[in-house]
């Protein structure tokens, strides 16, 4: 690079995405200007999306501790013991930018770096999930993104072989510029051999390992951290284009070379490539390191070294080796036909030293870059209240026609079309399949060995309530999701969140923020359920509009055996319907009071969180007993929902009877929280056990018959399965 | 009775395989990577599911180039059996064992799903477990599965009793509606001349439990158990 090219001015630091303020740091760490090259590691290292400098003072406060977590947050993903040995790796990362400019590839390559993330710590993937968040049905470009989204996860997770087993998928104007993806990877390791991304050993060789660099995905980091406007097409070429066939091969030899014992710290380049890799192996193990660009397989020539740095080319692996373990290593790369080289080694120094055709590139010191990366308090507003809506505030509807229309609208109806594109089968460990409250996979021990036990994973907010109410929204969604876990029947072990919000540098953006933190963390302490992993995606905005605020939360359970889960399908007749947890009639937020009234207002259901304590862990006692048919967690549309969910899950009528004493449409379709509807042969047993634990429960119908019924009035199963099923395939054929 | 499993780069469905043959056979299949050519003597040659070279050519073109290939054929030549499931009929496809080919799905999209699997002849040595007849539960997961052969090899494959399995409804009846790809006639498998060699797109291997995917592919293993026997 000659000495023109690498000039730094004001307008190149600015299209860096880096402050004035920003850039004097720079020059006071290094006690000079950066040439271009370093001031592109610097923009990265820096960037929103690598730094979480808005959000960072925020996070620290979330709990992440726990008896059985062994890693939280800070490596590549979070590591939970699950007993026998055996260890849960897990993550949840959006790709939300990308998918928006380029869908396919853009879903495709966060489902490739989500799996990265946890084969790099040594697991073997079993199991992802998704969260998806569309704009408008009747947005013009809806289609294309649910289509190319949809196409691109599984295209990307079909290949490389790990199941799809299930997720989340809304629809919302706010999201008509922005739209989210978010994916989950679940793997599974020996306790004892995680491998983590602390550099040691002065000397030791650096080993890369993978797909050749080539120029895509440059500025992918920074774009990730910038607003959106109308020219946002033109950054198509920072979208990077996926290989699910070679990070198949790259999971396998990665899995084969952990076994010999050859690698002393691994990481995976998913954003900011090599530059962020190599910072943070060097950085966390408190070393130096020396790379020669020369030696990184290229894909192209004539690459300058600002491009090596910052190509976010993809299924790329950084290593660090014993040293002596070469050649073992080489050999298995080769036996799976990836690309390995020797590109440098570790020192004593400190620094990061670039060479590139024999001349230093960079040269920068590693903890002022990656330790003294700024950290923003940001100006937040809180978020005003919202009154509640009383039921006399909502008009009632006939709830036949209600229940149809809610059944068939764009946030309930069935997801079938979209989890019939993703291999949910594939490692034939699937127990309870996309549909239900929460996936169901058997465990898988090592080396492919079958165990009696199965982890349950789910994802899950409620995006309109944390708009209403930050803080009760969040509490929300990681109350939803440990309530979906118990209602397969298993013991809620951790989340992972995934942090998606509008421009923080807005106060009112960051009141929203700093709202949803503080209720995951209320929520989290309630319940036992620490943070082990997680991402934050902020600048979801297109010219001003923000995103609802999105706090996605992954969620894992356990179940000691496989073959004790519950479900939601009820498949006889004569089983009595048991509503657990106390109903007040909340419609303020609810997707009655959106759906049929075109209302969205009032404050979100509260969130009592020892409610959800004592009603889940009865809940999960009975299914444990053995006492429970069929179990749903309450949540979008209410009972009446839940109740034809479960209804046409088992092809089986339920009728049911509203108590006196309370307006119908409320009961029916309120969304009060820490509610189950359990179907149960033994009625007696679940009331007088839910009496001992101080629970509120009711017989409120029973099973049987071919339709839904409130207070005898029906609706057929056939009709409701037609709503309910026709509404996204008819809508992706453009009808 | 032993079987071996061929592994190539993309191979995904190995392990679903694995243990469906384990479950049946009472002993592990070998697993035989892809380059190795000197493939042990087995009663059973398996081609598991998957994208073999990532599938970015054609379906399973790469894999029919693979010296293993080349020893797979020379066994089915020599009466060996073989069965290739998904990725592996795509595979044998390629090889031309067995006629036609398979094109991407009729609406584009990759399918996921349980079908009904009509049995049209239990007296191969892979179907002793069934009567003809037969309809099964099991599912399919794939992108190019729709089968296509010209009328003429359509009517001799139909002639000489080589379709193994059709789509179907819940009643064995081969309807537009239980077609998850456009499949002509609803094939979802076929065998060769001599019958030794199946090629079919659902995944029976993932219907070997009673809780996961349930028991409708389990007769087949059961039934190659009981019929391939032993070649020693």
């Amino acid at each position: 690079m000659d000495a023109q090219e690498n000039q730094v001015t004001p307008n190149i630091i600015a299209e860096h995405g880096l402050t004035s303020e920003e850039y004097d740091k720079i020059l006071e760490i290094l006690g000079r200007a950066p040439n271009l090259t370093e001031l592109g590691v610097f923009s990265v290292m820096w960037s929103e999306h690598c730094s979480y400098k808005s959000s960072k003072k925020w996070l620290k406060t979330l709990p992440t501790e726990g008896p059985r977590v062994i890693c939280g947050p800070g490596e590549n993903a979070g590591v939970v013991d699950i007993g026998d040995g055996l260890a849960a790796i897990f993550k949840m990362e959006s790709h939300n930018h990308p998918s928006f400019i380029e869908p396919y590839q853009g879903a495709a390559t966060g489902v490739g770096g989500i799996l990265r993330d946890v084969f790099t710590m040594g697991a073997r993937p079993v199991a992802n999930m998704n969260a998806l968040r569309f704009g408008d049905p009747r947005h013009p470009r809806t289609r294309h993104l649910v289509a190319g989204v949809v196409a691109g996860i599984g295209g990307y997770g079909n290949c490389v072989g790990v199941p799809t087993v299930g997720g989340e998928t809304n629809f919302h104007t706010r999201y008509d510029g922005n739209i989210l993806v978010n994916a989950m990877t679940v793997g599974i390791a020996e306790a004892d051999r995680i491998f983590y991304s602390a550099a040691t050993g002065a000397g030791n060789p650096v080993v890369y390992v993978g797909s050749k660099t080539g120029r895509d995905g440059i500025h992918g980091a920074t774009m990730a951290s910038a607003e959106f406007n109308e020219d946002s097409e033109e950054k198509r070429p920072t979208v990077q284009v996926g290989d699910p066939f070679t990070e198949k091969l790259l999971i396998e030899a990665c899995l084969e070379l952990m076994a010999t014992g050859a690698i002393v710290a691994i990481q995976d380049m998913g954003a900011a490539g090599l530059t962020s890799s190599s910072f943070e192996m060097a950085s966390k193990g408190g070393v130096g390191v020396e790379l020669d660009l020369d030696q990184v397989p290229a894909r192209e020539d004539g690459m300058t070294a600002y491009e090596f740095l910052l190509s976010e080319s993809q299924e790329r692996m950084l290593m660090v080796l014993k040293p002596g373990s070469e050649e073992r290593a080489r050999a298995i790369m080769e036996k799976w036909e990836l690309d390995f080289a020797v590109v440098g080694h570790l020192t004593d120094t400190g620094r990061m030293v670039v060479r590139h055709h024999g001349e230093i590139a960079a040269d920068l010191p590693i903890d002022p870059l990656a330790l003294a990366s700024p950290e923003y308090d940001r100006p937040w507003e809180p978020v005003p209240k919202q009154p509640i809506l009383a039921a006399d505030e909502v008009s009632e509807i006939a709830p036949p026609d209600a229940l149809k229309t809610l059944m068939g609208c764009p946030d309930l109806a069935s997801r079938r079309w979209i989890w019939e594109q993703y291999d949910h089968l594939i490692m034939g460990d699937t127990v309870q399949r996309p549909g239900g409250d929460a996936a169901v996979v058997r465990i898988q021990g090592a080396n492919g060995a079958v165990t009696g036990k199965a982890l349950a994973i789910t994802t899950d907010v409620t995006p309109r309530y944390c708009l209403a109410d930050p803080e009760e929204g969040a509490k929300q969604a990681v109350a939803e999701a440990w309530r979906n876990l118990t209602a397969v029947g298993a013991m809620p072990l951790a989340i992972t969140d995934n942090m998606n919000f509008g421009n923080p540098e807005k106060p009112d953006i960051m009141g929203q923020f700093v709202g949803c933190v503080n209720g995951i963390r209320k929520a989290c302490e309630a319940l036992d359920f620490p943070v082990v992993s997680g991402n934050v995606s902020l600048y979801n905005e297109t010219a001003g509009i923000a995103i609802l605020p999105t706090p996605a939360i992954g969620a894992v359970g356990l179940l000691d055996r496989y073959d004790g889960s519950a479900g939601i399908a009820v498949r006889d007749d004569g089983l009595s319907l048991v509503l657990i947890g106390g109903t007040s009639g909340h419609l303020g937020q609810s997707l009655y009071l959106r759906e049929l009234l075109n209302r969205e207002e009032g404050a979100p259901p509260p969130v009592d969180l020892a409610a959800e304590r004592r009603n889940g862990d009865l809940v999960r006692r009975l299914i444990a007993g053995g006492k429970v048919a069929a179990c749903h967690d309450l949540s979008d549309g209410g009972l009446l929902v839940a109740a034809a969910e479960m209804a046409l899950a088992g092809n089986t009528g339920v009728s049911i009877g509203v108590p006196d004493g309370v307006p119908a449409h409320a009961w029916l379709f309120g969304e009060d929280q820490a509610r189950y509807l359990i179907a149960a042969g033994d009625v007696e047993a679940v009331l007088s056990a839910a009496e001992s634990a101080g629970v509120p429960a009711a017989e409120i119908g029973h099973s049987g018959g071919d339709a839904v019924a409130v207070d005898g009035a029906p609706v057929a199963l056939d009709d409701l399965r037609r709503i309910h099923e026709s509404w996204l395939p008819g809508y992706m054929a453009g009808s | 009775m032993r079987a071996a499993v061929i592994v190539f780069p993309g191979s995904n469905r190995e392990r679903d395989m694995r243990l469906a043959l384990g479950g049946s056979f009472g002993e592990d299949p070998v697993m035989v990577w892809h380059r190795d050519t000197d493939l042990p003597k087995v009663d059973l040659i398996v081609l598991p599911g998957g994208f073999s070279y990532g599938d970015y050519l054609r379906a399973g073109a790469m894999a029919a180039h693979s010296p293993v290939l080349r020893e797979v054929k020379a066994r089915a030549d020599a009466g060996v059996h073989v069965l290739g499931v998904c990725n592996g009929f795509q595979i044998l496809t390629e090889t031309g064992l067995l006629p036609g080919a398979l094109m991407r799905n009729a609406d584009l999209r990759f399918v996921c799903r349980d079908v009904h699997l009509k049995v049209e002849r239990a007296d191969t040595a892979f179907t002793g477990g069934f009567r003809a007849g037969d309809v099964l539960r099991c599912p399919v997961a794939h992108h190019d599965g729709n089968y296509f052969a010209d009328a003429g090899t359509l009517d001799a494959l139909e002639g000489e009793g080589r379709v193994a399995v059709r789509y179907c409804d819940e009643t064995g009846a081969p309807t537009v509606a239980a077609n998850p790809n456009g499949s002509q006639r609803n094939i979802a498998g076929i065998y060769n001349e001599r019958l030794n060699v199946l090629g079919m797109m659902p995944h029976p291997e993932d219907a070997v439990h009673p809780l996961l995917g349930g028991l409708g592919g389990k007769p087949l293993f059961d039934g190659m158990a009981a019929g391939i026997g032993d070649a020693a």
